[in-house]
């Protein structure tokens, strides 16, 4: 068994390798059609032949393009995302600074989607037809439908501007800004550690908003893939002989419906928490959340490609990884899986 | 199927219809659409998403007449006129008719929804039941390709691609093409795969039939239902990727009248005039649960397998 499992580590290994390639490889064909040529944005239009053709040579574009390839590869690898046009910083440390803002936001929501989907989906798979089934099914069929920078515009008119139940946009009030030294760059994190409770709760009063919007989406996915993995579980043999020894309908439901279908769900909830990594763009764009999607939609406004790029590959790369991690974790818990 | 008498007349166009041993391939045809639309048509919910888009395609096609204004048409003298009397959804920021813009907008709307479906529907087709069909290092090439294509956030690649094209509606259609074909490919060799050993794809390759003739002929009508449910449920979500670009400012430029950029625009008067921003969510809502609604019936008709689900 272990030499299986081996196996199906160094395929998957080679999967996430290709996929890795692939992204770059896309990345790079993106950036050298792009119709901005680097070597005027550096040296202007004016400059003479040779001084155009020296700078050329300096960003290395003079070379084949396997050759630019495999640099860019090199680069990559080695943690080089080249600079920023617009900050002058590299795009690494750019990303670093703003990730954390939106890790915060999609971790919070995928707690808190996974904490409201699982039992929902499991009270419409128990109670098929009857309404919490419907309700569940109208929930979800209205987050599928819903263009999520409206919903975020209008919960921001109702329960900031009008009702003023929460905090606006941004992560903080000004007032509370540079209070607390960045550590792990997650503030509820930071504030919490450095028991300042006041900056705390107005960090949690600024995330309620796109917390909740963002745990709807992902509440609604995984609701209804609950439900339906529910209904094929509930459905089998081995249900029947719980049953049958006499075990409580709820250790029946919870123990061993739900905990057979808590494998596929692994995936259903990595998968989630992906799209979540990308459905913060427009979430942040509303939200004037300083996050990755704000950095990546800002760099594509000043057609500063290093950062687009730079910020489509880590998204990119965490698309593949929770991809890869949740097959793995597949693999681990179902031996159907490891057999293959 | 049940009856409502207990001896039904056997005679007529539905007795033609529903017939257990069809005389000819066009009665059979005939009688397997009719099966269709009784099975979907016997959910209201699914009519209901039929009506909408049925009414977007007319709203469309009689914009010019149905609009009381021109949706570009500016009267300043009367911005942000409040919901009611001579425009009826109000004006915007400059004093052009919301209701109008609405109306024209459907056309933006669906022209991305046709554009996106007819080219990224038959590259999956192809792509999929390719791989399905030669399986080997074709099948490992294509499937490769496809889930690198697959592994990318799909908002995130189309900005990339907005970015490398420039904004607008043609780049931003390309853009949502691109990456909205992974998944029909991924179906339509699963489909493959399911009867690629079939008899009856046998009889055609000792009748002599090349490899082409079998793809055009026994593999993609069989694919295609299962393709239609996929890229009728797929539309939701290309109509909110389209709406989010336009939102961003990547899609349709100014002036053009599309939902996202409406509201994109209405967000800077959304306190105080909060109709500008809402109505055009409202629309784009209505038309991706439609789809939403019609895809979810449309499985339940062509896929006996998930009607339980």
């Amino acid at each position: 068994m272990p030499a299986r499992f081996l196996r199906r580590l160094i395929s998957f290994a080679l999967t996430l390798a290709l996929t890795l390639f692939g992204l770059l490889a896309v990345t790079f064909v993106i950036a050298r059609v792009v119709p901005i040529d680097p070597v005027i944005a550096l040296v202007g239009d004016k400059a003479p032949a040779d001084v155009y053709a020296a700078a050329r040579a300096h960003l290395g574009l003079d070379l084949p393009l396997w050759q630019q390839f495999i640099i860019y590869l090199r680069d990559v690898l080695s943690g080089n995302l080249g600079s920023s046009s617009t900050t002058g910083n590299p795009v690494l440390s750019d990303i670093a600074h703003t990730f954390p803002a939106t890790l915060e936001l999609a971790t919070y929501a995928i707690i808190v989607g996974i904490g409201l989907g699982i039992p929902l989906g499991v009270a419409a798979a128990v109670w098929q037809g009857r309404w919490p089934d419907h309700l569940i099914r109208v929930v979800s069929l209205f987050g599928y439908s819903v263009p999520v920078f409206w919903l975020g515009l209008v919960a921001l008119l109702v329960f900031y501007a009008r009702l003023d139940w929460v905090g606006g946009p941004g992560r903080l009030d000004i007032a509370y800004d540079y209070i607390v030294e960045p550590w792990s760059g997650l503030l509820t994190v930071d504030a919490a550690a450095a028991g300042e409770w006041d900056v705390f709760w107005n960090a949690v009063s600024h995330l309620v908003l796109p917390v909740a919007l963002l745990a709807y989406f992902s509440m609604a996915y995984i609701g209804r893939m609950t439900r339906s993995f529910m209904i094929d579980e509930l459905g089998k043999e081995y249900i029947t002989t719980a049953r049958v020894k006499g075990a409580s309908e709820a250790r029946v439901i919870w123990r061993h419906a739900l905990g057979n279908a808590a494998v596929p769900l692994i995936t259903v909830v990595a998968l989630s928490y992906a799209y979540l990594l990308e459905g913060a763009v427009l979430t942040e764009t509303v939200f004037a959340w300083p996050g990755l999607g704000s950095y990546i939609t800002q760099a594509l406004f000043d057609a500063d490609m290093a950062a687009v790029l730079g910020g489509t590959l880590v998204v990119g790369a965490s698309f593949v990884a929770l991809n890869i991690f949740s097959e793995l974790v597949y693999a681990w818990l179902d031996p159907r899986a490891r057999m293959k | 199927m049940s009856l409502s008498s207990p001896l039904p007349p056997r005679r007529g166009l539905r007795a033609w219809l529903t017939s257990d041993t069809p005389a000819s391939r066009f009665q059979a045809r005939l009688g397997r659409y009719y099966a269709t639309w009784r099975a979907l048509s016997s959910n209201p919910l699914t009519l209901l998403g039929l009506a909408i888009l049925l009414a977007l395609v007319l709203v469309a096609a009689f914009a010019p007449w149905l609009a009381p204004f021109a949706p570009n048409d500016q009267d300043l003298a009367n911005r942000l006129a409040p919901m009611g009397g001579l425009h009826p959804l109000g004006t915007d920021q400059l004093g052009r008719d919301i209701l109008s813009r609405l109306l024209y907008g459907s056309r933006v709307t669906l022209a991305i929804i046709v554009l996106v479906a007819v080219i990224s529907a038959p590259i999956g087709l192809a792509v999929g039941t390719i791989a399905g069909y030669f399986g080997g290092w074709v099948a490992a090439v294509l499937m490769r390709v496809t889930d690198i294509f697959m592994a990318f956030p799909r908002l995130i690649l189309a900005l990339a691609f907005v970015a490398v094209l420039g904004p607008g509606i043609d780049n931003a259609v390309i853009a949502i093409a691109i990456t909205a074909w992974p998944p029909y490919a991924r179906i339509a060799r699963a489909e493959t795969l399911t009867f690629r050993n079939a008899d009856f794809v046998r009889a055609s390759i000792v009748e002599g039939a090349g490899h082409w003739r079998i793809l055009m002929t026994q593999i993609v009508p069989l694919c295609l239902g299962s393709m239609i449910v996929r890229v009728t449920l797929d539309m939701a979500g290309v109509i909110l990727i389209a709406a989010g670009l336009g939102f961003l400012g990547l899609g349709a430029q100014p002036p053009t009248a599309e939902w996202g950029a409406m509201i994109s625009t209405g967000r800077d008067y959304m306190l105080d005039q909060w109709w500008v921003a809402a109505m055009p969510g409202i629309a784009i809502l209505l038309v991706s649960l439609a789809f939403n609604l019609l895809g979810d019936g449309l499985r339940d008709a062509l896929d006996p397998r998930k009607r339980r689900s």
